[in-house]
């Protein structure tokens, strides 16, 4: 049962709406330079409950948990503890409430010990430092809760999971209460949030709330007693029972529409080669990386690079972006030679990238989306700003890149939103018209809507006759979209097949290395 | 060979040590706040001349020592307001501290150029240890200041490792943010550091004018040993106690030069012995100004970053 809006939730914990709330917040606004954030979004947490957040990046979950925490400041509205109002105007505020958040980014020190960052700036620290008593008081928090943690250990060389074992344990050390959680799966293996999902009914049970913070669906319908959807900062609507939630209501909520992440394959005849890659090996300390790679690209086909990260998807899509030198073989783009030119000559042959690493290889952070949109437009030594302005506001619109205009810093983009700016970019064409598009884990780390707002992007590029090159981990991805798929696997290509006939376990098990097929 | 003159100038290297373990302590404690000030060379020429003047003109060594402490902690403090309070560029705000702080010394002192001061700080005695051979002279023959310094630099390292403060010292270097959502203030711990930082090294300077009876030369009185004193810090690792060994081991080579020549070797050339301290610390301060490097040497991660909040 899922009932929308207003009417009381059932958690298993509570029996009916005089539960009070162990936090609460009414009317908070909250404006960044340009952007409503959290536009009188009420939201609150009952003793012992799940409370779930969910909305896609940018919806201003973050931000309504930082002013939760004491982080920032409303702009207006209040906030409740236990029903008394409550200034929150600090995190240490935040902590004497019993109110504690793990943020997306953990806020652990690398070279400190598991102790040192669980007892740093809490406040009944002695004045000189006892380990042995310290690791002994931080080990018992952690196995009172099941948080299995080494306090000796350095934080620096702990997994991902350890380390947000860490923060919880730092979080219930100083007597939190109550725990916000900013997408703590996003960094998870799924052995992993099995553990942490644990960990949270552990909590739970003893009394503490927990707000969970989280865009994927599935798992909210698993863990949550209640859900508040968040869209555009508005709060779109409350769902509650745990697992009994509707993914396809909550979707809608976060979306604002019905979204459909299928990409039909288009039909179309495939034109001529555009890319043609020939026994392409690069050798790099005494390492095979890549070892005589052949393959084609034609015009509006679009082929998908399969693989497990680290099987040379990188060095692959450099070396075509002229990025690196091959030590053998040889790359033609539209059929002139493009091996040892340069990135530059490359991209006069007509190539795109959009390169994994959003905000470092792709955009500048610190430009705004004007100047990102330069640097492949205009080589002039005197820049025109105002030749490419028309352009850059008529890509923002036909891509739907939420920005405040063309001079917005490209850091302060949602990651939806980098990634919209960067293939706008890239399909738009600079100086040459785009042939080859090379594009590399285009949807990694971004919400449905982006997704599917991506995912159709590419297939308009190439029923617009384009050549695509779509290098990613995510196999779905790859095996919904691409014509053709080509395994990659350490180096080389283990195993070619059609879209349309792609085996999940044939291509799986390529992906892994079983494969005895080898290309031709 | 007279034996006698090595141990004075062994004696002299620990002399000459107290001053840069002084200025390098004043540059780790900033440093280990996450703050880079490159003005050192600056605030010791300036807090020398002034302690000078100070005591030239009261009669007394204490309150030259104490103005010149002083003067360390106020230029330290235009530095802190344009690196924390402005977040203005670390290297360039620095740099500037350097070229005002050398300007600033020279025109202080103008009319005290080749003056001797009449008193000076005196060694204390230990009675018969004192008289020891070779050991008594370099551990036992030493002014308070010097005591001071290293039982400093002990303490430090104490301070740094073993305290609450300590910790919350070496987070706000490494990282920021992190200490930013405990409720701490990270820019009032690296202004409060900076200012003390800056304290150390006025004293550096002052003791270098003071103990040593030196006479204002201009910048030729501290010779570069504020830039000695970063590259040191980049030796020790960040590390107090490291930096007493480092210090006593750089003391040695500056002093090695002037004791060879008093000896009559020449086989090695002076100029090449004079240059190696300066060799050695041009080197360091490279590998500081490579992020890659200076990580693995143990540099705070947040080192000449400003730390703004709300920037993404
Ligand atoms: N510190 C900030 N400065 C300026 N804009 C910000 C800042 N933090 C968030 N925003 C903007 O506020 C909106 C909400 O962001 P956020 O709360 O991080 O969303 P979510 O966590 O749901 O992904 C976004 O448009 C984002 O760009
Ligand atoms: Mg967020």
């Amino acid at each position: 049962m899922s009932n929308t809006s207003s009417e009381v939730a059932k958690g298993p914990h509570h029996s009916g709406g005089a539960a009070p709330s162990a936090l609460s917040a009414r009317n908070i606004t909250k404006r960044f330079p340009g952007v409503l954030a959290n536009d009188n979004v009420d939201f609150d947490v009952r003793p012992g409950e799940v409370h779930t957040l969910l909305g896609e990046n940018g919806a201003g979950k973050s931000t309504l948990a930082a002013m939760l925490c004491g982080l920032y400041q409303p702009d207006s509205g209040t906030i409740a503890r236990n029903g008394a109002p409550v200034v929150l105007s600090s995190p240490r505020a935040g902590l004497s409430h019993g109110i504690a958040m793990v943020h997306q980014h953990f806020r652990l020190v690398e070279r400190f010990t598991v102790a040192e960052n669980v007892v740093l700036g809490s406040r009944d620290l002695s004045y000189t430092l006892k380990r042995a008593e310290l690791n002994d008081r931080v080990a018992e928090v952690a196995e009172r809760y099941g948080l299995p943690v080494d306090p000796s250990a350095t934080v620096g060389d702990l997994s991902v999971g350890q380390r947000q074992r860490v923060e919880i344990v730092k979080a219930l050390y100083q007597g939190a209460e109550i725990l916000l959680l900013d997408e703590p799966t996003a960094v998870l293996v799924p052995a992993e949030v099995e553990k942490l999902f644990e960990n949270v009914h552990a909590m739970t049970a003893t009394g503490k709330s927990i707000v969970f913070i989280s865009h994927k669906l599935g798992e909210v319908v698993e863990i949550s007693d209640r859900v508040t959807v968040l869209r555009n900062g508005r709060v779109t609507g409350h769902v509650s029972g745990r697992g009994s939630a509707d993914t396809r209501e909550l979707a809608r909520l976060m979306v604002g529409r019905d979204i459909d992440l299928a990409v039909q394959r288009a039909s179309h005849a495939t034109g001529h080669e555009v890319l043609q890659i020939r026994d392409l090996s690069l050798t790099v300390n005494g390492i095979d990386v890549l070892s005589n790679i052949s393959f084609n690209v034609h015009e509006g086909e679009m082929v998908g690079i399969a693989g497990v990260a680290g099987n040379g998807q990188k060095e692959l899509a450099d070396t075509i972006a002229g990025l690196v030198s091959p030590t053998s073989g040889s790359v033609s783009i539209g059929g002139s030679m493009s091996t040892d030119r340069g990135p530059i000559a490359a991209r006069e042959l007509g190539l795109a990238y959009v390169p994994e690493d959003r905000l470092g290889m792709g955009l500048v952070p610190s430009m705004s989306i004007l100047d990102n949109l330069l640097l492949t437009r205009d080589r002039d030594t005197v820049v025109d700003r105002a030749s490419v302005r028309p352009e850059a506001n008529r890509l923002i619109d036909q891509f739907e890149i939420k920005a405040n205009g063309p001079e917005h810093l490209a850091r302060k983009l949602s990651g939806g939103n980098a990634q919209k700016v960067l293939l706008a970019r890239e399909l738009s064409g600079g100086r040459t018209a785009t042939k080859l598009l090379v594009v590399c884990s285009p949807t990694r780390g971004l919400d449905v809507g982006a997704i599917e707002t991506v995912r159709r992007l590419l297939d308009d590029a190439r029923s617009a006759g384009q050549a695509i090159l779509l290098i990613s981990e995510d196999l779905d991805e790859i095996m919904s979209l691409a014509d053709r798929i080509l395994v990659l696997y350490r180096g080389a290509i283990v195993h070619e097949t059609a879209g349309e006939s792609a085996q999940l376990t044939t291509v799986g098990a390529a992906m892994a290395g079983l494969s005895q097929e080898v290309q031709k | 060979m007279n034996s006698n003159i090595w141990v004075l100038m062994s004696a002299d290297s620990v002399a000459l040590a107290t001053t840069l373990i002084l200025a390098a302590l004043g540059a780790l404690f900033t440093e280990r706040s996450g703050v880079l000030n490159l003005g050192i060379e600056g605030i010791l020429l300036t807090s020398a001349i002034t302690s000078f003047i100070a005591a030239d003109s009261s009669g007394s060594i204490w309150l030259g020592l104490v103005v010149g402490s002083l003067l360390g902690a106020v230029l330290a403090g235009i530095h802190a307001v344009l690196a924390v309070t402005l977040r203005a560029n670390q290297i360039v705000s620095g740099l500037a501290l350097v070229i005002f702080g050398t300007g600033l010394a020279n025109f202080l002192g103008k009319p005290y150029e080749g003056k001797n001061i009449e008193t000076k700080i005196l060694p204390l005695s230990f009675g018969p240890l004192t008289d020891i051979p070779v050991v008594g002279p370099v551990l036992f023959g030493q002014d308070p200041i010097t005591y001071l310094t290293v039982a400093l630099a002990v303490g430090a390292s104490w301070y740094l490792f073993r305290t609450r403060p300590g910790l919350e010292l070496r987070a706000t270097g490494d990282d920021p943010a992190t200490v930013d959502a405990q409720g701490l203030k990270v820019s009032s711990i690296r202004i409060r550091y900076t200012l003390a930082g800056g304290a150390m090294v006025g004293l550096g300077g002052s003791w270098l004018m003071l103990a040593e009876s030196a006479a204002w030369h201009q910048a030729a009185t501290t010779n570069g040993i504020g830039w000695i004193a970063l590259a040191l810090v980049v030796f020790a690792s960040w590390r107090p106690i490291r930096l007493i060994a480092g210090a006593i081991l750089f003391g040695f080579t500056l002093q090695l030069p002037f004791t060879l020549q008093a000896e009559n070797i020449t086989f090695i050339p002076q100029a090449f012995l004079q240059m190696v301290p300066y060799a050695v610390t041009l080197i360091s301060l490279i590998a500081l100004s490579r992020p890659g490097s200076s990580n693995a040497l143990g540099a705070p991660r947040a080192l000449g970053t400003p730390f703004v909040r709300d920037e993404r």
